[in-house]
């Protein structure tokens, strides 16, 4: 296996706290702080750019098996080495659902006929995820798969989740919920408030979010079990997570660039783009999600990716599926919303990237250490670029910020010490 | 050319019309004064004229409508255009065509003006970004019915001779009407005071945030009202029960022969119709002297002659 030397970079790592220039081995697939006896088969010199842990992202959408139209684990690892991601864990909302263990199992193996990056399969936390019975969560670890969700759908019946909290919580694995409560969001297209009055659209209302969150968290705390909020969206949200955590409580969040770059009023257009889920909301809740960033309630950051072929996302706004095809443009938007205004440190960026992730799923990586796995990102942090939907390795388009002016690319991104992409 | 447009207005310069959100007073004006005149003219028995001759005018309905487009129908062919109709049912959308095909298809066939229903909200805006003929909005989800907005306000100004200072209540289902948020944004442009009035449940959230005001009881503004616009109860749009029954709901916002009583002794009454008897408004009101009903229906082929006309002079312009 091949020996790199990256040369005269910023290495940031945040789970030691370093931050300095200097160099950086990578031999035999694993990270070293000093010259190896190898002579070095490449040299990058890096001078300029922040070498950081590579990107982990808890929950991506890859569509297969079920849905190659929209992506494929092979086109899904290729969007996510582009935006400099080294592992990804990957949503079980596939058909069918991953809830078997060899469902598990086909992700892991087509993510190796990929050879990309890392893929580790979520499992479903119940059966089809329906929300009914759980589903073989001991199998499905065995199998590889490293948390449990039911994707978008949540788990809704509180005692199915408390029981699924207890089991997962004899393996210390964490249950990622989608926080919302099904009835209140039932037709809705976008935030309830102003702008769903103006045009006329079936409203979400933050409650329904508040209302989970406070179900979901109540069951953790009652459990000790783990659970993970996915794509925050409000402010009360916000505060219940942070209260939560000041009392012990085992939860996490994350958060997605989306909801802090973008508000509902963005839906005037009617452009279906902007239909996500959780949906845009109001410049305030955006400040809120900003505020928990920066103390550390929310300690993730996801690009939520979920590509859709044109044909089923340019349509009838009510009737487009909801989502955002993120992982090649995550860290621009990270940038604008969080590094260009000072909001965030890029050590306190990265942690949202690398190490927040990785100890959710407990994974490998996520750090810089000495002998640790060889997945390292190059990141230019001024390089300005303009965003180009007909340039995304993923299969899919569906992004409202294409010709959008970003600065920050990725240079490099190096997968057990192989280099996965590098743009010319 | 039959009808000169007068002299002292600015050109109409709008290609498409798929709301009343940010059409100006002076706009909302050209399209009165144009109907007017197509009115006038009907009333001396001239009501055809060769404005839109070899202009293709496509009816797009995607839901089911009778009424708007046998109005929309009629309005185009009294401006000699050539009309193709287009339904939803009987047509490749059932073979799985999506709606922006549909309409390329229509548009390559040489329609200059497509009017469009559709049951989500923002298909006409997002059809006016993938075509090059005028889109002109006959009613999309929830969202705005422009048409129907401007036939209502005509009525009240044709009947009061301004809205200025008028209090006009919008009753019943605001929630889930079209035909309320095209109301209510030509009523504020013109300058009257907008009441919306209905069961918690059916008016929508921040809604005062278009300036207007919000009452749940019928009874508490008959008294200052100049003129009532009975929305029709959505039965077909709404998720589930949105109050307890029909009876009640007639008990608390039907308009009735008693409620007419307490209610100013000019006041004007309207439907966008189709009306359910019985439920928003009664028999006796609905045929009553206080009835704008029928005269709606007919200031609508007159309002929509206009829009179709405008739209091809701004076409003709653009040019």
């Amino acid at each position: 296996m091949a020996t790199l030397h990256l040369r005269g970079g910023r290495i940031v790592d945040p789970a030691s706290g370093r931050d300095e220039i200097g160099d950086l081995w990578i031999t035999a697939g694993q990270i070293r702080h000093s010259r190896p006896a190898a002579e070095p088969d490449d040299v990058f010199d890096v001078r300029g750019c922040i070498v950081a842990p590579g990107f982990i992202d808890c929950r991506a959408t890859f569509g297969e098996p079920g849905y190659e139209e929209d992506e494929t684990i092979s086109s899904g690892s290729a969007a996510a080495v582009a935006g400099g991601f080294t592992s990804i864990a990957a949503m079980p909302e596939t058909d069918p659902v991953v809830d078997t263990r060899a469902a598990a199992e086909f992700v892991s193996r087509q993510a190796e006929r990929a050879g990309l990056c890392r893929v580790y399969p979520l499992g479903a936390v119940t059966k089809s995820a329906k929300g009914q019975e759980l589903a073989e969560i001991g199998q499905l670890i065995d199998g590889g798969a490293v948390a449990f969700t039911d994707g978008k759908r949540p788990v809704a019946n509180a005692e199915v989740l408390r029981r699924a909290l207890q089991y997962t919580g004899m393996q210390d694995r964490a249950i990622l919920q989608h926080s919302q409560v099904p009835e209140l969001v039932a037709g809705g297209v976008m935030h309830e408030g102003f702008y769903s009055t103006l045009l006329g659209l079936r409203g979400m209302p933050a409650a329904a979010e508040e209302i989970a969150v406070r179900c979901n968290i109540a069951l953790a705390e009652a459990t000790g079990g783990r659970i993970h909020l996915m794509g925050i969206s409000t402010r009360n949200s916000v505060d219940e997570i942070r209260q939560a955590q000041a009392r012990g409580v085992r939860v996490t969040a994350d958060a997605t660039p989306y909801h802090l770059l973008l508000t509902d009023q963005c839906l005037e257009g009617f452009d279906p783009n902007y239909k996500i889920d959780p949906p845009l909301r109001t410049a305030d809740h955006a400040a809120a999600l900003i505020e928990g960033l920066k103390d550390g309630t929310i300690g993730i950051i996801s690009a939520d990716h979920r590509p859709i072929a044109a044909e089923k996302k340019l349509r009838e706004l009510d009737q487009a599926p909801f989502g955002i095809c993120g992982l090649e443009t995550l860290l621009p938007l990270c940038i604008e919303a969080l590094i260009l205004p000072g909001r965030l440190s890029w050590p306190e960026l990265l942690a949202k990237l690398t190490t927040g992730p990785a100890e959710l799923l407990g994974v490998p990586g996520g750090t810089l250490m000495e002998g640790g796995p060889g997945d390292v990102t190059v990141i230019d942090p001024d390089a300005p670029w303009t965003i180009d939907a007909a340039r995304f390795r993923s299969l899919s388009r569906n992004t409202p910020f294409h010709g959008r002016s970003v600065r920050g690319q990725v240079r490099l991104t190096i997968v057990g010490g192989r280099v996965c992409h590098q743009p010319e | 050319m039959e009808v000169a447009s007068a002299p002292s207005t600015k050109p109409w310069t709008r290609k498409h019309l798929v709301g009343l959100r940010g059409v100006s007073a002076e706009e909302l004006q050209t399209i009165f004064r144009r109907a007017a005149e197509y009115k006038e003219r009907a009333r001396n028995g001239e009501p055809k004229s060769s404005e839109l001759a070899g202009v293709v005018v496509a009816n797009l309905f995607f839901e089911n409508s009778t009424r708007t487009r046998t109005s929309f129908s009629l309005a185009a062919r009294r401006l000699s255009a050539d009309v193709v109709d287009f339904s939803a049912s009987g047509s490749s959308l059932s073979k799985g065509e999506t709606f922006i095909d549909t309409a390329l298809t229509i548009q390559a066939m040489g329609a200059d003006q497509m009017v469009v229903r559709h049951s989500s909200s923002g298909a006409p805006q997002f059809l006016t970004r993938h075509l090059n003929c005028s889109v002109l909005n006959a009613g999309d989800g929830t969202h705005e019915h422009p048409t129907q907005g401007l036939l209502d306000v005509f009525t009240i100004q044709e009947r009061r001779g301004s809205l200025q200072g008028a209090t006009v209540a919008l009753v019943g289902d605001i929630l889930h009407s079209r035909v309320a948020r095209s109301n209510i944004w030509a009523l504020k442009t013109l300058g009257a005071r907008v009441i919306v009035c209905g069961p918690a449940t059916l008016i929508p959230p921040h809604v005062t945030e278009l300036g207007v005001e919000v009452s749940h009881s019928l009874d508490a503004i008959l008294g200052e009202v100049d003129c009532l616009n009975l929305l029709r109860v959505q039965f077909e749009r709404q998720r589930g029960a949105f109050f307890p029954s029909i009876a009640e709901y007639a008990h608390l916002y039907g308009m009735n022969g008693s409620r007419l009583l307490s209610a100013r002794r000019d006041v004007l009454i309207l439907a966008p119709g189709p009306i359910n008897r019985g439920v928003e408004i009664t028999p006796d009101v609905a045929d009553g002297s206080h009835s704008m009903i029928l005269d709606q229906v007919s200031n609508g082929l007159y309002i929509r002659m206009a829009c179709l006309a405008l739209l091809q002079e701004a076409r003709r312009g653009s040019v």
